[in-house]
């Protein structure tokens, strides 16, 4: 059953779509989490839904609209985090309730507009397309290239800001850098997983992650060796059962969180 | 040590430095001469560290300036708290390496000669069989240690230290103390502390500041008091004798 369902296309753009948004997720997640900006990323996530509705309600491709939102509200983000440190929770909650406040009404104004929103809500991952699959690929490209140059200064950056400004390192910079690449791995990961779960694939096999690795290098690899787990695991039971495809990752990943902290407990 | 010709590296003329509408330094003047183990101590939010963050360069001055004459303008850096990130998933070698200059050949991680440069370090600092170790699982000693050798990659003429005992044990703090009275052979000191019984074993000078400076030489002080470190002194005492001119 598995074999026959590996020669549909659908089901090869699903299965590649998922690898690739989880080794993104895997390495962003881990700088996401030890920046301890999961919040603002969550911020982020739910303020892409306006650019759902700007995509929907002009006409242009989604990933484009969804993506130039998401870029905008991390620049916001981080102009205010860089600004005003302490007012940063209050203009989450605004970037947040207003993104979707903004798809909401666009996707009202658009007439005749009928298709599902669940779909961008929770994911729907056998709706991915070619296209789709080029910008994963794109973004994967591109956040390993930053890796391979970079590392050692996001690395700095993250650990100890104050410090990296003395020697040299151009923090803001990073920082914007940290927070673009988040807002584009949320994008992506809306088809897999939708915008209001990508917070658990953010967090859940990178939690687990943390606790193994002894460098961020390695928990980046880690998380995304996770996520994958997780992901084909889920799209499997998804496809058996008839089930949403987002909400099954995220269970599977629970599950399996639950298993590890089980096993780190009685061993 | 004490005979050695008397050179200042930094001066700090009439500084000034106001945050949020409040005058948090008032007209310091200071001379840090080449080594000298210099204490700045005096209250909470009376400056310390601000007049620090300012040697440094972190923050800039209102008014005023400081300057590093004879070349001696490299500086090592040990900042407050270095115990808040405690999960993070970093190897000691790798702390120490931010503080120097990344090598232009490595891309993607580190080459073998900035390894052994790290070794190296935390070999001066006691440190070296902890270099792969992961930063969480050391002791706030052992971790300040690091944070020092982090502080000597640049090679620094001057270092200073930002409170680097507050939140290690006593023989944490002596162990500090002991690294940095040995580095001071080489490098000037400039350290913010609390404690001030062990300013006062250690310290060659004290800055006493609380929005205004005033300074010590201790080395006569310390003849005449003839202070034995392992007895408990009044601190009451001697900080209110500290503060005044």
């Amino acid at each position: 059953m598995i074999a026959e369902a590996l020669t549909y296309g659908f089901i090869q753009n699903a299965l590649i779509a998922g690898i690739l948004v989880s080794l993104i997720s895997g390495v962003i997640g881990s700088i996401v989490v030890v920046n301890r900006m999961v919040f603002l990323a969550g911020g982020i996530a739910h303020a892409a839904y306006g650019g759902i509705g700007i995509a929907i309600f002009t006409g242009i491709p989604i990933f484009l609209g969804t993506s130039l939102f998401a870029v905008f509200a991390a620049l916001i983000m981080a102009f205010v985090t860089i600004k005003q440190r302490d007012k940063i929770d209050v203009f989450i909650g605004l970037v947040w309730a207003v993104g979707m406040a903004i798809g909401i009404i666009l996707v009202d104004l658009t007439p005749g507009y009928n298709v599902d929103l669940m779909s961008y809500l929770f994911g729907s991952i056998l709706a991915v397309t070619h296209e789709d699959i080029y910008f994963m690929g794109t973004l994967f490209v591109v956040i390993i290239l930053v890796m391979v140059f970079w590392y050692r200064d996001i690395l700095a950056v993250s650990y100890d800001s104050e410090y990296a400004a003395l020697s040299g390192i151009n923090v803001n910079f990073f920082y914007t850098l940290i927070l673009i690449l988040s807002a584009l791995t949320v994008v992506i990961s809306i088809k897999v997983v939708g915008l209001i779960l990508v917070i658990a694939l953010l967090t859940i096999p990178i939690y687990i992650a943390q606790s193994l690795s002894s460098t961020l290098s390695i928990m980046m690899i880690l998380s995304g060796i996770f996520a994958t787990i997780f992901t084909t695991i889920g799209l499997y039971i998804s496809y058996v059962f008839d089930l949403t495809s987002g909400a099954s990752i995220i269970l599977v990943a629970a599950i399996g969180l639950i298993l590890f902290m089980l096993v780190k407990r009685f061993r | 040590m004490q005979n050695k010709l008397v050179t200042p590296v930094i001066e700090v003329k009439n500084l000034s430095y106001t945050y949020d509408k409040e005058l948090v330094l008032d007209n310091i003047n200071l001379v840090v001469n080449k080594h000298d183990f210099l204490a700045l101590i005096g209250p909470n939010g009376g400056g310390k560290s601000t007049l620090m963050k300012l040697i440094v360069g972190l923050y800039t001055p209102n008014k005023g300036t400081v300057t590093f004459v004879e070349n001696a303008s490299k500086i090592g850096y040990v900042p407050q708290n270095t115990n808040i990130n405690v999960n993070f998933p970093i190897k000691v070698f790798e702390v120490v390496l931010m503080g120097c200059k990344k090598s232009k050949k490595g891309l993607f991680g580190y080459n073998k000669e900035e390894i052994i440069h790290a070794e190296k370090l935390l070999e001066e600092v006691g440190m070296k069989e902890f270099a792969h170790t992961k930063i969480g699982s050391l002791s706030g000693g052992q971790r300040q240690r690091v944070m020092i050798a982090r502080a000597l990659c640049s090679n620094p003429d001057i270092l200073l230290l930002d409170e680097p005992t507050s939140s290690i044990d006593k023989k944490g703090q002596t162990q500090v103390f002991e690294l940095l009275k040995e580095l001071n052979k080489k490098i000037t000191i400039i350290v913010v502390n609390h404690e001030i019984t062990v300013v006062f074993k250690y310290a060659t000078k004290v800055a006493h500041i609380n929005k205004n400076l005033t300074y010590h030489d201790l080395s006569s002080l310390q003849k005449e008091l003839e202070i034995n470190p392992d007895k408990h002194m009044c601190e009451v005492e001697l900080l209110q004798m500290l503060a005044k001119k």
